[in-house]
């Protein structure tokens, strides 16, 4: 298709205002924080602090346990993250390349967890971690003690895996050619050894790609680490930045240097990593 | 020959059930199990405190009482259902008219798209608090906007013309509609790209045809793009009425149902219900509705979708 000058032109018009609506609120986030309290409240507002004022961010960092939050949340992220690594590339190399009774079966009752909101096994998943025997305090029928609630294996456990990993690496595992894995079998090689030594390695795309939405997902969770935890020495990043917010109604100098804060790493790591998300939507979206 | 490849089979079967032990256990013991207890949790009153007892449909009654009489579980499905009306339609429009535009082979296409996916990766939380402040009633941007507006427009017009400031959030009748623009907002980019995907599977050579037959932009849009898209368009849809039934964190912290349960939606019922006021039982039946919804939606959506796909050669 060829676009005539002045069509172009209208066209970078029209993406470029639409980039600027779309960047402003993260702008407007940065500018808020580096103001000094007298400069918020001015209006007509100013984009540049006459006064840049680091210090809000110290002064946010210190006011709540960021820090604290911070490494809940980066052993959160990163442990779900290696846990759906993990367990779902092995389910998937099953699902892909080993035959076995009740195949099909197992895999649709797999794909049909992902029917099920997360919203229906809430209340049951919360009874059952409160209730697990012989933790926190917990005797043998699950009483007494509060579980495995403010813990960290709570918080992973009932993500550590799902559908919809499973189902993207087993399209991913499917479309690799078998004549390196006969050879390796030819050679002896165990499946486990085939599926870590040989599929693994030709499908880091794929694990990239499960691998940065995973963790994006689980930086971001907000639900579940709210339903969890209720000890200010294990909430996650998103809760802790909630909570800061119902205490600091006001004081958005603050507000915005914590936000700054949560949304930088993920907003790294997507810079980085763009390519990785774009294929995974590409992978999940086309085929629907 | 015949003995060991038996045993190599059955070496296969074993390996594959070990492989799939642990995500299967945790299916069971997080997936499966819940749904059957929420299920039977829905026929009881469970306080969490005392043993839970069977009531039979009584939730359920009750929930369709609240309904016939406009209760807070009525309201809370209304603005859901607002809340989809508001955020799918145009959202699915802007993100198609972006993605047609950044599709158009311009210079900077990797730049438009990071820009917009930007929202899409950041955290519900952080991005509902910079919007709080956006639409902060005395010192927010919007409001300012809107002063901006009003005097472009007397100065345009030549009479004095005021947009008076607006509250938002803190308003019944703004509050949803201000949680649906910021929840476009956020979610524009995620469609775009999948847009995008979807545009870029069409073959070029559809369109050099018909511009050969003197198609006009419009009708090349007509007849291939918009037929073509079928697809995307139908999977993008199903995912958005599933997102846009669970919509929770947003509510949450920008408003937590208020002003007035304006903007409390079946999920914040749910989580109210269930941690707030320890009625596990009547959150779970409301769940078991809410999985209906979604069900039965998801099914209308994939029928109504499937029929007229269109195969160009």
């Amino acid at each position: 298709m060829r676009l005539t000058v002045t069509r172009k032109a209208l066209f970078h018009l029209l993406l470029a205002v639409g980039a600027v609506t779309m960047l402003l609120p993260f702008l407007w986030m940065i500018s808020t924080s580096l103001k000094p309290e007298p400069e918020i409240f001015r209006f007509p507002p100013v984009w540049l602090p006459r006064l840049w004022k680091w210090a809000n961010y110290t002064q946010a960092m210190q006011a709540a346990a960021f820090g604290r939050y911070f490494i809940n949340t980066v052993i959160y992220a990163v442990v779900v993250t290696a846990s759906n690594l993990l367990l779902c590339s092995m389910a998937a190399y099953a699902f892909a390349r080993l035959r076995f009774r009740g195949r099909n079966l197992l895999f649709i009752l797999t794909l049909g967890t992902m029917m099920v909101p997360g919203q229906v096994t809430m209340v049951p998943v919360f009874i059952l971690l409160k209730r697990w025997p012989f933790v926190g305090g917990n005797d043998w029928l699950g009483l007494g003690g509060h579980g495995l609630l403010n813990t960290y294996v709570g918080l992973v456990l009932p993500g550590a895996v799902g559908a919809f990993g499973i189902f993207l690496l087993r399209q991913f595992f499917m479309t690799l050619p078998r004549e390196l894995e006969d050879a390796a079998r030819i050679d002896g090689c165990s499946e486990a050894g085939i599926y870590w030594r040989i599929i693994l390695p030709l499908s880091t795309p794929a694990l990239a790609t499960l691998g940065i939405f995973t963790f994006t997902a689980a930086w971001n969770e907000f639900l579940w680490p709210l339903l969890i935890t209720s000890k200010d020495s294990m909430r996650t990043l998103q809760l802790g930045l909630q909570v800061f917010q119902t205490q600091y109604t006001t004081r958005w100098d603050l507000l915005m240097a914590g936000t700054v804060v949560v949304t930088l790493p993920v907003l790294f790591l997507f810079l980085a990593g763009q390519r990785y998300f774009t294929r995974g939507i590409a992978l999940s979206g086309i085929k629907g | 020959m015949a003995v060991a490849s038996v045993s190599a089979a059955q070496r296969e079967e074993r390996t594959a059930y070990l492989f799939l032990a642990p995500g299967l256990a945790l299916f069971f013991l997080f997936v499966l199990i819940p749904v059957v207890a929420a299920l039977y949790l829905s026929f009881c009153r469970y306080d969490m405190i005392h043993s839970p007892v069977w009531i039979g449909g009584a939730n359920y009654a009750r929930l369709g009482k609240d309904l016939a009489s406009h209760d807070v579980f009525y309201l809370s499905v209304r603005n859901t259902a607002q809340y989809a009306i508001g955020t799918i339609p145009l959202g699915m429009a802007l993100a198609l008219a972006l993605a047609l535009l950044v599709n158009a082979g311009l210079r900077g296409v990797t730049l438009y798209r990071t820009t917009y996916y930007l929202p899409v990766v950041t955290s519900l939380v952080a991005i509902s608090m910079v919007w709080m402040w956006l639409y902060d009633p005395t010192y927010g941007l919007l409001n300012y906007g809107l002063e901006l507006l009003s005097r472009a427009a007397s100065a345009l017009t030549g009479r004095q013309v005021v947009i008076p400031p607006q509250t938002w959030l803190a308003n019944p009748n703004q509050a949803m509609p201000a949680i649906i623009l910021m929840s476009i907002w956020r979610g524009l980019g995620y469609n775009m790209v999948i847009y995008l995907a979807g545009l870029q599977g069409i073959p070029e050579h559809l369109y050099e045809a018909a511009t050969i037959d003197g198609a006009t932009r419009w009708q090349r849009f007509r007849a291939i793009t918009w037929p073509l898209l079928k697809p995307t368009t139908a999977f993008i849809f199903v995912v958005s009425v599933i997102g846009a039934s669970q919509v929770f964190a947003q509510v949450y912290v920008m408003t937590n149902g208020g002003p007035n349960n304006a903007t409390t939606t079946i999920v914040h019922q749910i989580f109210q219900n269930a941690f707030s006021f320890m009625k596990m039982g009547y959150a779970s039946a409301m769940a078991f509705v809410l999985f209906a919804i979604i069900l039965v939606l998801s099914l209308v959506n994939l029928r109504l979708l499937r029929g007229g796909e269109v195969e160009y050669a």
